[in-house]
């Protein structure tokens, strides 16, 4: 443990990219296989299931600080981790560890047993292990513990580290770290000498790799430019981009494993997946979406979400949000790797695939392996009049991949070039009514907002003044109503798209109109407009103003708009897409 | 009876008839220590702790001033004043009034931990206890200052074996000197910038050991920006003044917002030093509780959460709207 709390510290404190992977190799050099083993795991982002809950970790460490909870909950806002705040509150350590045991050691013996204990023993025995820990120590334990582990290092760094080590490809590596991290693997120090042994067969540099493990993903980037500026078209498959969840499927040994792009095993939350799919011939991969179908267009992302992290997937939920399996890449067939393969020869492969296996892929009469259709227009013009049909049809754009491109390794551009080429946002003018400090790097700053429209529009600029007047008065809604006034309903949070400097301006104005001075959600007076982009819009039950937007993001500070002027309900409502609207 | 109450220009004395580091212009003020937000121009009549006046002279130039030993006092308008060493910089007090019976203390900004620059803090009883709680959170918890100055001369030696300077920030009054206390000068030489040096020329005066400094116009031998310590203001980072360090310095803050990991990231430097001119959370209890004050008073920092757990620990608590924490170390101000 103190081995890895010294590279942890190392890597904490630094910036500079040489010196991180430095670090990482001297410690996966030095440290015992097993150590490093969960080290790779962790630092490419594992997280295993949780052991200890939040609450009982907070209970342990109020009983051992004697501090009071609000004043624990004052110091988690100025932190803004509760593995620090844990850390720097506890008193230091009593007894002295007669010797220090090693991460794997603490996993095994001492972290994961956790999770089966009853409730007052696992108090007891988090206690105990604190006891025996420095602080850095606890930082970690609490961060491996509650499952948040994070560090300023990628995995790509990670991978970067290990095949320097080895002096192998990073490719190669990369290609064996797939699945490395998943919740359900008990990292060995079996799995951490096979990543940086030589490869099996010499030749090709490629090795066989775990049963069922998927090929590091392939990354587009956003299109800046004007599409023309790419050249002919005749060079790019083109095909929708849809809003579902990128995933591989591996058929492998008789099974089906279904991987996301975050790299999670998620085959048992797609239960008609893997029935669908099990007739398919050994050693292939395919690359695609799964998307909730109806009829013959997706279904918005809410039903999807709606599929997402069940324990039971039911009948019901089967029927109801039927999913399937939306191919546009095929990287490994009979066991034979296609990703050196051009665009255009995957392809022709993919459609032949598709040809021969959507029949037998069919689960309740319903076909689960669709084509991603290649759109075909005669040039650039007639193309973005196309893209304007996106809203409509439900995705978010054209994906644009150089037909010449081989299927690379996350999001370089050595290998091939893809693109999402993504329709602009939708917009609406909108009022920032409660704000929440940061996390980490910017606890100190109020940075977590919620935006509100006006539920009618105000009569004038001095009505709008008096409903601010109202706020800062502290004056309960109800009767504001009451007096005549409009109403602002909050109906998204969002904490990205402005710079440090605009926080830092929104940070100082919210401190000076904000009524309330305890607890994390801040009510603020409506003094600040903003421009709000956001991808889609539906709507919701669960949300008060009856709407729901995905990827809400800050584009812009309004100074220009007073509060009269941003927009209400009616304006949100008239975005939804039509089956959606009342 | 109120002997400090708060005004829109600061602290007032209404029996004495004067004011604590106010922060609008007034006839009579006393100034508790030097820091900008504590000591501003334009009062007509300045009064500090004697080893005050050098440091407090350097930054506010030719003002009307009278000085008192520490543990002295004198007696104004029936009030009778002695200051007392508050151990936050050199020349820093807590302002004793008595009057009637009644005993109050303001201690302006304070430490409770040794200092190699200042007086160490002396607990005075006293029935109000103004304080400050710029760290009053129990995340706050110091190391000792040997410890701290292991570590920036590892981090010195280190980077110097490695041909690179290293940059150290700090608060160019207080910080700077109390750096250059306690850093091992045999390591190398030691740039101070020229926002630092008039200070420590300030401290050197009033007998404060100092290792020999340089600013960077008496430096000669350019190679001494491949191995130097060089003291500057946070303000310094990004400024021209860095770029005869080249691109391979490393560089460090020094403070107690350095405690956190937001803090260190947010500064964006290589290296963070827990070194703080404030008492820590412990230190604030000590302090309190040594007064044996009734009643408390609290200025500045984490006024609400100070307030609450001293309520709740019994006694009188409650807050004075200021303006101090401008500068070094407020809340707003996390670089520093």
């Amino acid at each position: 443990m103190k081995q890895f709390a010294e590279l942890f510290a190392e890597l904490d404190g630094s910036t500079s990219t040489l010196h991180k992977v430095q670090a990482l190799k001297r410690y996966f050099e030095h440290a015992p296989a097993e150590d490093a083993a969960w080290a790779v795991y962790f630092l490419s982002g594992g997280k295993p299931k949780r052991t200890v809950p939040t609450r009982t970790l907070r209970e342990v460490a109020l009983q051992v600080s004697g501090l009071p909870d609000w004043l624990f909950e004052e110091s988690y806002l100025a932190v803004g981790d509760l593995a620090e705040t844990i850390a720097h509150v506890l008193p230091t350590s009593s007894t002295v560890p007669s010797q220090s045991q090693g991460l794997a050691w603490w996993m095994q013996h001492r972290i994961l047993p956790l999770r089966n204990l009853p409730d007052e023993d696992r108090i007891a025995a988090v206690q105990s292990c604190w006891n025996e820990l420095s602080a850095t120590e606890r930082f970690l334990f609490v961060k491996l513990v509650g499952g948040g582990f994070r560090v300023g290092v990628s995995k790509l760094l990670v991978t970067r580290a290990l095949a320097e080590l080895a002096v192998l490809d990073a490719k190669l590596v990369a290609t064996r770290m797939m699945g490395f991290a998943d919740a359900s693997n008990q990292p060995t120090a079996e799995q951490f000498s096979a990543l940086l042994a030589v490869p099996a067969n010499s030749s090709t540099g490629e090795d066989p790799g775990r049963l069922g493990q998927p090929l590091p993903f392939f990354l587009a980037h956003p299109l800046q430019e004007e599409p023309e500026e790419l050249g002919p078209l005749e060079d790019w498959l083109v095909e929708w981009k849809y809003d579902g969840i990128r995933a591989q499927v591996v058929k492998e040994g008789g099974q089906v494993w279904v991987w996301s792009r975050g790299e999670e095993l998620v085959s048992e939350q797609f239960p008609e997946l893997q029935e669908a799919f099990a007739q398919w011939p050994d050693g292939c991969i395919l690359d695609g979406e799964i998307l909730v179908w109806q009829g013959d267009a997706p279904a918005g992302f809410n039903a999807l979400q709606g599929r997402l992290n069940r324990k039971v997937v039911s009948k019901k939920l089967m029927a109801d949000a039927p999913v399937v399996f939306l191919a546009y890449d095929l990287l490994r067939l009979h066991g034979d790797n296609m990703v050196n393969l051009l665009q255009r020869e995957r392809r022709t492969a993919l459609e032949k695939f598709h040809a021969s296996h959507h029949e037998q892929s069919t689960v309740n009469a319903m076909p689960r392996l669709l084509l991603s259709q290649s759109v075909k227009a005669p040039n650039w013009d007639a193309l973005k009049l196309l893209r304007e049909e996106s809203r409509g049809r439900g995705v978010e754009g054209f994906m644009l991949k150089h037909l010449a491109s081989k299927y690379g390794v996350g999001r370089t551009k050595a290998d091939g070039l893809w693109w999402k080429w993504k329709i602009d946002p939708m917009t609406v003018d909108c009022v920032l009514v409660y704000a929440q400090r940061g996390h980490g790097r910017r606890a100190s700053l109020y940075t977590d907002y919620t935006f509100a429209v006006w539920e009618t529009p105000p009569a004038s600029k001095a009505q709008a003044q008096e409903v601010a007047q109202a706020i800062a008065n502290g004056e309960k809604v109800e009767d504001t109503v009451a007096r005549g006034l409009p109403r602002l309903v909050p109906f998204a949070k969002a904490y990205s798209g402005l710079t440090d400097e605009e926080f830092k301006e929104v940070d100082r104005v919210i401190r000076k109109h904000t009524v309330d001075k305890f607890g994390p959600v801040r009510t603020v007076v409506p003094v600040l407009v903003f421009e709000l982009g956001f991808e889609a819009i539906s709507r919701s039950t669960r949300h008060k103003s009856g709407v729901a937007v995905r990827f809400p993001r800050m584009l812009r500070i309004r100074h220009d708009k007073p509060l009269h002027e941003a927009d209400h309900l009616a304006v949100l409502e008239a975005l939804l897409p039509p089956e959606n609207a009342v | 009876m109120d002997l400090v109450v708060s005004r829109p220009e600061g602290l007032y004395c209404p029996p004495g008839d004067f004011y604590i580091d106010p922060w609008r212009k007034v006839d009579r003020a006393i100034i508790t220590h030097a820091h900008a937000d504590h000591a501003r121009v334009g009062h007509n009549h300045y009064l500090c702790a004697a080893p005050g006046e050098g440091v407090l002279r350097t930054r506010l130039g030719n003002i009307s001033l009278d000085t008192l030993p520490y543990g002295t006092s004198t007696v104004h308008n029936g009030v009778k004043i002695s200051l007392h060493p508050a151990g936050h910089v050199l020349g820093s007090c807590q302002i004793r009034l008595e009057y009637q019976g009644h005993v109050w203390v303001a201690s302006g900004d304070y430490k409770v931990a040794p200092d190699l620059t200042c007086d160490a803090f002396e607990p005075v009883k006293c029935h109000t206890f103004i304080t400050e709680s710029t760290f009053g959170l129990p995340i706050y918890r110091w190391r000792s200052d040997a410890e701290i100055y292991a570590e920036i001369n590892a981090w010195w030696a280190a980077n110097a074996a490695l041909g690179k300077a290293s940059v150290l920030y700090g608060y160019s009054f207080g910080k700077a000197q109390r750096i250059l206390a306690g850093v091992d000068s045999s390591i190398g030489p030691i740039v101070c910038h020229s926002a630092c040096e008039g200070l420590n020329k300030a401290y050197r005066d009033a007998g404060v050991k100092l290792p020999e400094t340089l600013t960077v116009s008496e430096v000669l031998d350019k190679s001494i920006y491949k191995n130097c310590l060089a003291i500057a203001p946070p303000a310094a980072q990004g400024a021209a003044w860095m770029k005869r360090f080249g691109n391979s310095y490393s560089d460090a803050f020094a403070s107690g917002w350095m405690q956190l990991r937001g803090g260190r990231r947010r500064s964006n430097v290589d290296r963070g030093f827990v070194m703080s001119d404030h008492a820590d959370w412990p230190g604030l209890m000590r302090a309190i509780g040594a007064t044996g004050a009734e009643q408390v008073i609290v200025t500045h920092g984490y006024v609400q959460v100070m307030v609450r757990w001293l309520q709740e620990q019994g006694l009188n608590a409650r807050a004075f709207v200021t303006e101090y924490g401008g500068e070094g170390e407020g809340e707003q101000e996390p670089a520093a």
